[in-house]
């Protein structure tokens, strides 16, 4: 029995020395590609809010367009179908794929968290003569923050899990590395518990890293109607 | 200071103002009163081009707004506007909510704009509030914060839009103050308002709208006691 034990150990330990190389590039392709897909949503909800002819109509098809189709038709039609005329590397693909599929979903988060902030908002910030873009940048956003934080953060760890479906098109990270590990050893158990707690080591922290921006952006007294 | 010549403004086939001319010299209080619905809210709000004109002009100093000026900013620059629901920015203090157009806006520096909030709110009786947020203060001490947040960016015309409408009846008075002390100051002034007893002691004109025209004009005694237009009487029974 404690033989059996002191194998398991010995087992486990080699699968996490074989995995740790793999972490860093999942944490690099969720990172770079929720980059992406805030800076996209970003501009998305903008477009959409502000009601811009043609331009605000198109956003809305991209929303709805791409949050209709499966993450991983995103990556094979990126890396195999653009791919063909484009030549993207792996890594390349798999952050344009999570980081564009992202960020219709953070566009319809944002959107309505720029929604939320009532009119009279805007009109105090053009009465005083502030422009479009002002108002956004230094009454709208802010107040918007604390609304769209919270379900952004749960996007950021759940793009951190999706990204594992890159690992279909070769890129080397955390799941694409414990299937490599079980095809040489054949030991699928102990592996994919290995990869899971990796897994779930990050998203714990992660979440424990959002419940303190949340408390980061709470201000005093915030949260009264009539302001 | 303000010519305003066959101004409309239509929501739908409805005209909310409808072809009103009127003038405001320098230093005028001009209150505005009529029942709900009559267009007076509107007219404020054109004049600050926070509603577009349909047709007409609006000569503020020497900045036109019509159909096809639409030179808002520049307009916006001249005009303060308070309004009924306050509208404080809730995620800044006090000071920083006088500071942040002056900052952004007028472009001045971090201790001029401090200066300028700091005197502003201490004529508005604030000075121990400044570092408090919007949501901790009172109805009437929010209106006098967004009436200090008008003046910082030196309006030269201050539009008031109902700014007793939403407060408590003991927080009227500390406004209505504020609102006398920047008239007494020479500031011009259109006060949309259904304080009789202000527009009576302040108003230098009264203009009296119903369903989107103005019915009558005149100086308040005038108006309030002998107004000649049986709409007016009529109004007046009910309010007074």
């Amino acid at each position: 029995m404690l033989n059996w034990i002191a194998e398991q150990i010995v087992l486990y330990w080699s699968i996490f020395r074989y995995l740790i190389p793999a972490v860093p590039w999942t944490v690099l392709i969720t990172i770079t590609s929720f980059a992406l897909a805030l800076i996209l949503g970003l501009i998305i909800s903008i477009i959409r809010i502000w009601k811009i002819p043609v331009l605000s109509f198109l956003a809305g098809v991209y929303v709805n367009v791409i949050r209709g189709v499966p993450l991983l038709v995103h990556i094979f039609f990126i890396y195999f179908g653009l791919g063909k005329y484009l030549n993207f590397d792996r890594f390349t693909a798999g952050v344009l794929a999570v980081g564009i599929c992202y960020s219709a979903y953070l566009a319809e988060i944002f959107r309505s968290g720029l929604e939320a902030i009532s009119h009279g908002q805007y009109e105090a910030a053009m009465s005083l003569g502030m422009t479009r873009f002002q108002t956004l940048r230094y009454v709208v956003i802010p107040q918007s923050l604390r609304i769209v934080i919270p379900p952004s953060a749960n996007e950021f760890i759940a793009s951190l899990k999706d990204s594992s479906l890159v690992s279909i098109i070769g890129l080397r990270e955390l799941t694409r590395a414990g299937r490599e590990y079980y095809s040489q050893f054949f030991t699928d158990f102990q592996t994919w518990i290995m990869v899971g707690a990796l897994y779930l080591i990050m998203t714990l922290t992660l979440t424990r890293v959002v419940k303190y921006l949340e408390r980061l952006f709470a201000v005093k007294g915030f949260g009264s109607r009539t302001t | 200071m303000i010519t305003v010549k066959n101004m409309t403004r239509r929501f739908g086939t409805m005209a909310a103002v409808d072809e009103v001319s009127f003038d405001v010299d320098r230093g005028e209080v001009v209150v505005i009163i009529g029942p709900s619905g009559s267009g007076k809210s509107t007219l404020l709000r054109c004049l600050n081009a926070l509603e577009e004109i349909d047709g007409g002009e609006i000569i503020i100093d020497d900045f036109i707004i019509d159909k096809r000026h639409k030179d808002i900013h520049q307009i916006r620059l001249e005009v303060g506007m308070v309004f009924q629901q306050f509208n404080l920015f809730p995620h800044l203090t006090v000071i920083e909510n006088v500071m942040l157009a002056q900052r952004v806006v007028r472009k001045r520096s971090k201790a001029e704009a401090r200066n300028k909030g700091m005197t502003l709110l201490a004529q508005v009786g604030l000075t121990d509030k400044i570092d408090a947020f919007p949501a901790e203060l009172s109805g009437g001490q929010k209106q006098r914060v967004a009436i200090a947040r008008a003046l910082a960016m030196d309006p030269k015309i201050m539009l008031f839009d109902e700014v007793t409408s939403a407060l408590d009846p003991e927080m009227i008075g500390e406004v209505l103050e504020v609102m006398k002390m920047l008239a007494a100051g020479g500031m011009t002034m259109m006060v949309v308002t259904h304080e009789i007893g202000f527009a009576r002691e302040m108003a230098d004109r009264v203009l009296f709208m119903e369903a989107g025209k103005i019915i009558e004009s005149g100086i308040p005694s005038q108006l309030f006691d002998n107004p000649r237009q049986q709409r007016t009487r009529d109004f007046l029974g009910k309010v007074l």
